[in-house]
């Protein structure tokens, strides 16, 4: 069993592009998309049948029972979070701005203070003859690295030894990301070549570094910026990564998602998106 | 007035338009949120000032501690652990409450300052130029965001925000104190997903919204949306080689005076909220 992880530190460079084209490139049976805060891998996906979908729930958030009440003023003068407020002569706690922390709930001196539950997302698993988890994070909400792990848990018991697993990763480098790292053989970086993209790939590059990863990098939309394309291909073997290949800007790719249809295998954007993948598999067997 | 600028996708052009609108309003103030993924340096050359971002986390006095275990058992984020006879503080998992120094029954816990990323600010042809970078291997960046707000809100200019992507707590710590909330979106079916999840967001918190539809062509999927909502679309910018290229290569498209028709007319129908 391997697992396919594609991520890009910058946003919208291609990477739900590149993961629905490897899933039917090669025919993978389980996958997962750990864009949480944005996903769109079911949209690209065939698999339609929702099989569970349960709520996510984050850490407990507090909540002040006005009835015990003394408004003393300690909780909002200890929340780090500014999330306390004193209005119209009552303390209210935001539910947004809470971390559930549990320092107002410990101080409170009249134990007004206690945890309520906290919805914070939802949690979906496909199944058909394949298997997709995927995950939705409520707006506003924190702790959607905890909510990656989880979808990342919801495939585990389906894979088998043999199976290609491929993750549609968030953007960015933070607690998502980190999250969608844990446990892949290989990530796969897809790169923009524009100042923006260049800047943003050294960043991923640098926290999958971190972290002893493998990492290969293949450019997207490599003929908007060709000059910058080179540049990317010359730093990728400068720094001895692996250069997979470049895919141009086809509008046949932006018709097939809002087709919701898979690329054509006689147009050019679907070769180019293959001699990418075979490159990548080839790293990883 | 304080103009966010977001998109839930990322690659839609939050930070191209954000950039470009900022150039267009007189000394308008730019404010970089996205401390993941800082980009409008790029295009706002200088020369800068740079202050480190810290947050509080927890040192253990080991003489002290008798691994009684409070501080692991308080702590909801799982950044304390006693493992061989020792309290482990990991500090990237730390939201700095504060908590477990308070039912520390000893007083073997003090907290230190721990750099999380840098805040850089510069003047670049008359505007205040701020943004965030944090440092790699760090979960989050909110604090950082947190403090560019803080900062900004001497500003008496206008003030343009370039967001994170995504609907999380980044995004709303991003848009606060926002006036008003651009929206752009691209029109395909995942751009459209992602505007209705920060759509949603901006209603939430009460804002003010239009939607900028950037790389239009003929499919009317966000116009659509936006009729069925009532949400003013105030600017579609077509896909265009010349921009791409002048914004790929950190080039402000406004310099170029027909691009900048597009950013004055949208700062002129923003404006009007």
């Amino acid at each position: 069993m391997k697992k396919l992880l594609i991520l890009s530190g910058k946003g919208g460079t291609g990477k739900t592009t590149f993961a629905s084209n490897f899933i039917h490139i090669s025919k993978a049976r389980v996958f997962a998309d750990c864009d949480v805060e944005a996903p769109n891998l079911h949209l690209a996906s065939d698999v339609k049948n929702i099989k569970k979908r349960e709520n996510y729930y984050g850490l407990d958030k507090s909540i002040i029972n006005q009835d015990d009440c003394i408004k003393c003023g300690v909780c909002k003068d200890s929340c780090r979070f500014n999330a306390i407020s004193y209005e119209d002569g009552r303390y209210e706690i935001s539910h947004h701005l809470c971390e559930g922390c549990g320092v107002c709930n410990y101080l409170c001196p009249q134990g007004a203070i206690h945890f309520i539950k906290s919805i914070d997302g939802e949690i979906f698993l496909y199944e058909e003859d394949k298997v997709f988890a995927t995950a939705e994070l409520n707006m506003g909400s924190g702790n959607s690295g905890l909510l990656v792990t989880k979808v990342k848990k919801n495939i585990q018991n389906y894979i088998k030894e043999d199976d290609l697993v491929i993750i549609d990763g968030p953007p960015g480098i933070g607690c998502p990301v980190i999250a969608s790292m844990s446990g892949v053989d290989l990530i796969l970086l897809v790169a923009e070549p524009s100042v923006s993209g260049i800047s943003d790939l050294k960043r991923i590059i640098k926290t999958a570094d971190s972290f002893h990863l493998p990492i290969a990098i293949c450019v997207n939309k490599s003929d908007l910026n060709s000059k910058l394309t080179k540049e990317i291909i010359n730093f990728t073997k400068q720094n001895n990564y692996n250069f997979v290949g470049k895919v141009g800007y086809h509008k046949e790719i932006i018709d097939s998602i809002n087709n919701g249809q898979f690329l054509d295998i006689s147009t050019k954007a679907y070769h180019e998106i293959e001699a990418v993948y075979n490159k990548t598999i080839k790293i990883l067997s | 007035m304080r103009i966010a600028v977001l998109s839930g996708k990322g690659g839609t052009g939050k930070t191209f338009v954000s950039t470009n609108l900022a150039y267009v309003i007189n000394n308008a103030a730019y404010l970089d949120c996205d401390v993941e993924e800082p980009n409008g340096d790029l295009y706002f050359k200088g020369e800068e000032q740079i202050e480190t971002v810290e947050v509080e986390v927890p040192v253990i006095n080991h003489d002290v501690c008798t691994l009684c275990g409070k501080c692991s058992d308080f702590c909801k984020f799982n950044a304390l652990a006693i493992i061989i006879n020792k309290v482990r503080v990991f500090s990237q998992l730390c939201h700095s409450c504060g908590g477990c120094s308070m039912v520390c029954p000893v007083g073997a816990i003090t907290e230190k300052k721990k750099p999380i990323g840098v805040i850089k600010q510069k003047i670049f042809e008359g505007h205040h130029i701020i943004s965030g970078e944090m440092n790699i291997k760090e979960e989050t960046g909110v604090k950082i965001i947190d403090e560019i707000i803080n900062l900004s809100k001497d500003i008496v200019e206008d003030v343009v925000i370039d967001c994170p992507p995504g609907n999380g707590c980044s995004v709303m710590a991003s848009i606060k104190d926002a006036d008003y909330c651009l929206l752009v979106a691209e029109p395909t079916i995942f751009g459209l997903h992602n505007l209705k999840m920060v759509y949603e967001l901006t209603k939430v918190f009460e804002k003010k919204s239009g939607i900028l539809i950037n790389k239009a062509n003929s499919y009317k999927i966000i116009n659509d949306f936006a009729e069925e909502k009532n949400i003013e679309v105030v600017m579609e910018i077509p896909f265009d080689k010349e921009i791409g290229l002048l914004n790929s290569n950190g080039k402000i498209a406004s310099k170029v005076s027909k691009f900048k028709l597009y950013f004055e007319e949208l700062a002129k129908k923003i404006m009007v909220n």
